[in-house]
């Protein structure tokens, strides 16, 4: 089980990331450069949080175009397990990976704080038993504002996308919807950060169960060895 | 006039030939005495440039000497008074604790924390750019400061600010703060560092005349320790990072005037920052930094841009720079020499390189897709040569652009009516009663000053780099430092209360400083080094520079006195606006070490029957005090008295009951004094706690002084009820006065009441109450109607 943590121009939390699979799950994890075509051995894709290429533009409107994105798009279409933090969440939805898009807080201001979860019943591609009904999760977004047209919230909500969802909603989100995963249930994003949740000190240690549950379904040894 | 200059006085120079006519017709204008009046520069410091030179300046030359000479780059009106400041610490340093690089010798000092590793900060301010525009003001003064850590050869992990505005009534005033604070989280968020703590004050004296105040403190190993000099003659100069372009022209000399009406003329001098430039700029130059033996020596292109950082690390390598401005990217076409060396562009480094391996610095920076230009190359004439075109348009002595720059002692004076303001004494206010004081600990904790600052905080990412321990809003930040295997604890505090100093500029340097160490003790940690902001007036009022002396004299005898050594720091005169100047504002942060995990402390209550023990007493003061100013509308009285063997002594103590585990909370008396401190106590994130406190012990001396009187040396503990014994016997023995005043209450939170008994009346308040103007004032001041909060 190996765990890749793409770094474009501008992520900065490529090395929370790391930390939580490295130092957090134990596993054998390393950095993938934007400019790379091919996400080489890997199990999961982390694509993780900060402002990729700045952000000036609609968030991750210019990463789904670097180099390295066109080889995620492929090792998802083969199956392979990609999840998508903050403005890694924004990234895969630009680049259509995960359907809807994220916008600017309603306040029109950047949120860091921690923030309430609920975990819904999803499925097994997300297993939530680990995770119990609420959990805690540092924000840190301007545009965190989850956008979808009505029939894609159908969808979502017909097929158990939504993985988590804000008990006091800190940005507008529609359906409070946090986090999401495709239909396929092998693309995950959201905008809550696992990577700041996970050492002694944190606001808690929820990112541990989360981490776990995004790859209980394909590597159940994971939960064993780790949980 | 001022005194003479102490400096020993030029030598003329021999006669030189004058330059060739610049490329740039515009800039070959004769240098007439209104000219070089424009440039800020003296008649006398105008004939030491000729005499230096051999000859008139070019406009150039005269640019480049301008903001040089300029307060902000040559501490020309403060550097006398600096020299007071100790630089390295005089107790045990085996462990920790060493000076590694002083202040003044580099961009920022750097204090060993063992193991072979070190920390860098310091704290830079960028008050007149946010005056003018605050957002692009605020966000590239934290680029600036995170600058000067990073080309120490450091990561920068965390970041903190001091900010001061008007009262926040004012639409002027909120449009600062908005435009402040989101100017910060841009940049700060952007980057990636984290904004993990800050002191805002609002005050009439900052109307029109914020402080903007930032600190980057970066971690390194030893050996990373990279210097900006420039030395090995043939040795490449390189240009690193964005393009030249024409903001921030002459942003130096535009930061050493007051501000007036015209000021918002002077916009152009508003540099724009490129925080995800800055962000490759730190990744590409840490790469590089980490190349052994590649770079030689580094500095970044802050004030004065090219020309401080050209001058800067020939001075300090004692050797000479030639440059060709041909070769340094632009963002424009048809700039001329007079622009190019003093524009003020953003995330611009200068590096030099071992020669020979000039492909190694051009492969990372194409990495990173970033400029790497070679613009010149170190020479062993001590001067500094700019050509355009091939043609020379500035020729200077290195050193008379850094090292001799002018110095001036100036006049100081106190002002008149100074001593009388010391003098008042509060007999002829009518005391507190019941009614009185149930009004003014409410409208206290909603005043901005001492209500909660989530507002601002909750706009800044204070959790990225996943190391932050504790929360803002407590007494000190707590970041966990990550090095090599082996992870260690800070926290960091700064403040500095403008009010004391405007009364009493000695005790309220002194208090600064105080406060700054309770606020680390109270977190758990020892403290290792200060780096300090002077925001003063304009210096040539000797009623402003008497403020300053006497500050710096404060933090001086603070400074030996705790054996904690100033890292460096940053001076910022002129803080005017029409009004007046400022009340002077020395701002201090120092950085503390926490040895074990597990002495790290918040302020926090966190369980029924913990008993409350005020630590240091109950002296009846109340001069310069936030009660005064807000009941009573008074600036008066004399600053709080400082009794720095004491506060030793309840450091020590505090130190000591946390390290055995007694301290299950503990929080300083600042503004506001006992009941706001107690408040802030029972706001815990987690759940709002009540209290029962007795103070009939206190007697019936004034109510007002003795519940919000702001006497320093004072600590609230939460103590568990079996501990309260051994923590009232540790501090008989330390000598500080320790007393019961109350416990925390088992109601639930929404039940939660807060009751204080003196002698003379009782007062209670529904904690709910207390907490939501506490907690509300400044988001309901800053709502844009229609928005969602």
């Amino acid at each position: 089980m190996k765990v890749a943590v793409v770094q474009f121009p501008g992520s900065n939390c490529d090395q929370d990331a790391y930390h939580l699979y490295a130092s957090g799950l134990r596993l054998p994890t390393r950095y993938l450069w934007h400019k790379e075509t091919s996400v080489g051995e890997a199990d999961l894709v982390v694509v993780p949080g900060g402002f990729s290429y700045g952000d000036y533009l609609r968030c991750g409107a210019i990463a789904r175009f670097s180099p390295v994105m066109a080889a995620v798009r492929d090792f998802a279409a083969a199956g392979g397990l990609v999840f998508g933090v903050c403005n890694g969440f924004q990234i895969l939805c630009e680049a259509g990976l995960l359907p809807g898009a994220l916008i600017r807080n309603a306040s029109l201001e950047y949120r860091c704080l921690t923030s309430e979860l609920k975990v819904e019943a999803s499925t097994e591609t997300f297993n939530p038993r680990a995770l119990g009904a609420a959990i805690r999760l540092p924000i840190g977004h301007g545009e965190g504002n989850f956008r979808i047209d009505e029939a894609g919230l159908a969808r979502l909500e017909a097929n158990h996308q939504v993985l988590v969802r804000y008990a006091d909603n800190p940005n507008g989100s529609l359906g409070d919807i946090a986090g999401i995963r495709n239909e396929a249930g092998n693309v995950f994003g959201m905008m809550p950060h696992p990577d700041r949740a996970f050492e002694r000190f944190h606001p808690s240690q929820d990112g541990l169960a989360v981490a776990r549950a995004v790859l209980a379904a394909r590597f159940p040894e994971v939960l064993r060895r780790t949980g | 006039m001022p005194p003479a200059a102490p400096s020993a006085p030029v030598p003329p120079a021999a006669p030189a030939p004058a330059l060739p006519p610049n490329p740039d017709p515009v800039l070959n204008q004769a240098i007439t005495p209104a000219l070089v009046k424009r440039h800020g520069l003296l008649p006398d410091e105008y004939a030491v440039i000729t005499r230096t030179l051999g000859r008139e300046p070019s406009l150039t030359e005269l640019g480049i000497f301008s903001v040089m000479w300029s307060e902000h780059c040559s501490y020309k009106n403060t550097r006398v008074l600096l020299k007071g400041f100790p630089t390295e610490k005089k107790g045990p340093t085996e462990k920790f604790g060493r000076v590694l690089v002083k202040a003044g010798e580099e961009n920022a000092g750097i204090i060993d924390v063992g193991d072979g590793w070190a920390i860098a900060f310091k704290i830079e301010s960028h008050n007149h750019p946010s005056a003018i525009e605050p957002f692009e003001g605020a966000a590239t003064g934290v680029g600036g400061i995170i600058r000067d850590i990073f080309t120490m050869g450091a990561r920068p992990v965390l970041l903190t600010n001091s900010l001061r505005f008007g009262e926040l009534r004012s639409p002027a005033t909120k449009r600062l703060l908005r435009g402040v604070v989101s100017g910060i989280a841009h940049y700060g968020n952007c980057v990636g560092v984290p904004t993990v703590g800050g002191d805002v004050y609002f005050d009439r004296s900052y109307e029109g005349n914020p402080l903007v105040n930032a600190l980057c403190l970066g971690t390194l190993r030893h050996d990373q320790i990279r210097r900006g000099k420039a030395t090995g003659v043939g040795n490449p100069v390189f240009y690193v990072g964005a393009s030249t372009g024409r903001d921030g022209l002459g942003g130096a000399a535009f930061a050493s005037k007051e501000l007036s009406a015209e000021s918002a003329a002077d916009r152009p001098a508003v540099q724009k920052g490129d925080p995800f430039m800055e962000k490759l700029l730190i990744e590409a130059c840490l790469e590089m930094m980490a190349v052994p033996g590649l770079v030689v020596g580094i500095q970044d292109m802050g004030a004065a841009g090219l020309t401080c950082s050209t001058c800067e690390t020939a001075s300090r390598g004692g050797a000479g720079i030639e440059i060709e401005l041909d070769r340094v990217p632009q963002r424009e076409p048809g700039m001329n020499s007079y622009e190019i060396m003093l524009s003020e562009s953003q995330e611009r480094m200068l590096v030099i390189v071992q020669r020979g391996r000039e492909r190694e610095i051009e492969d990372i920076f194409l990495k990173w897709d970033l400029h790497a230009a070679n613009i010149g190359e170190v020479t062993a004439t001590g001067r500094m040569v700019v050509r355009q075109h091939g043609i020379v348009v500035a020729d200077i002595p290195a050193p008379a652009l850094t090292d001799e720059a002018p110095l001036y002692r100036r006049e100081g004076r106190e002002a008149p009516g100074a001593a009388a303001l010391r003098a008042w004494s509060p007999s002829q206010l009518p005391d507190l009663d019941q009614r009185g004081t149930h009004s003014a600990l409410l409208r206290l904790l909603a005043h901005p000053t001492i209500a909660s600052k989530r507002w601002i905080y909750r706009q800044y990412d204070h959790m990225v780099q996943h190391g932050t321990v504790v929360l803002p809003g407590s007494d000190a930040a707590v970041v966990r430092l990550r090095l090599g295997e082996r992870d260690r604890f800070i926290a960091i505090s700064n403040d500095c209360n403008g009010r004391y100093c405007f009364l009493n500029p000695h005790r309220g340097a002194l208090i600064a400083m105080v406060e700054c160490l309770r606020n680390l003790a109270c977190a758990g940690a020892r403290p290792l080094a200060m780096t300090d902001n002077l925001n003063f007036g304009n210096p040539y009022k000797p009623e402003n520079f008497h403020q300053l002396q006497e500050c710096v004299r404060g933090l001086a005898e603070a400074c030996r006195h705790f054996d904690l050594p100033v890292v460096g720091g940053n001076v910022s005169l002129y803080n005017e606006s029409p009004e007046g100047a400022i009340d002077p504002t020395p701002t201090v942060a120092v950085v503390g070490l926490i040895e074990d995990e597990r002495h790290v402390t918040r302020q926090f209550a966190s369980a029924a029957d913990q008993q409350l023990v005020l630590l240091g007493g109950a002296p009846a003061e109340l001069g310069g005090s936030q009660f005064l100013g807000l009941i009573h509308g008074l600036k008066t009285g004399d600053a709080p008295a400082v009794d720095l063997a004491a506060e030793q002594r309840l450091q020590d103590l505090l130190l000591a009951q946390i390290a055995a585990g007694r301290v299950a909370a503990a929080h300083d008396l600042s503004e506001g004094g006992l009941l706001v401190a107690v408040s802030e106590m029972l706001f815990s994130p987690a759940r709002t706690w009540g209290a029962r406190l007795d103070l009939t012990g206190f007697g019936a001396g004034r109510c007002d002084a003795l519940l919000f009187g702001e006497s320093q040396g004072r600590v609230v503990l939460a103590v568990q009820p079996g501990d309260v014994a051994a923590v009232q016997a540790a501090a008989a023995a330390a000598g500080i006065p320790a007393h019961v005043i109350g416990a925390v209450g088992g109601e639930a939170a929404d039940k939660a009441t807060l009751t204080v008994r003196t002698a003379r009346f009782e007062a209670a308040w529904a904690m709910a109450d207390l907490r939501r103007g506490w907690e509300t004032s400044i988001e309901e001041a800053m709502r844009r109607p229609g928005l969602a909060l």
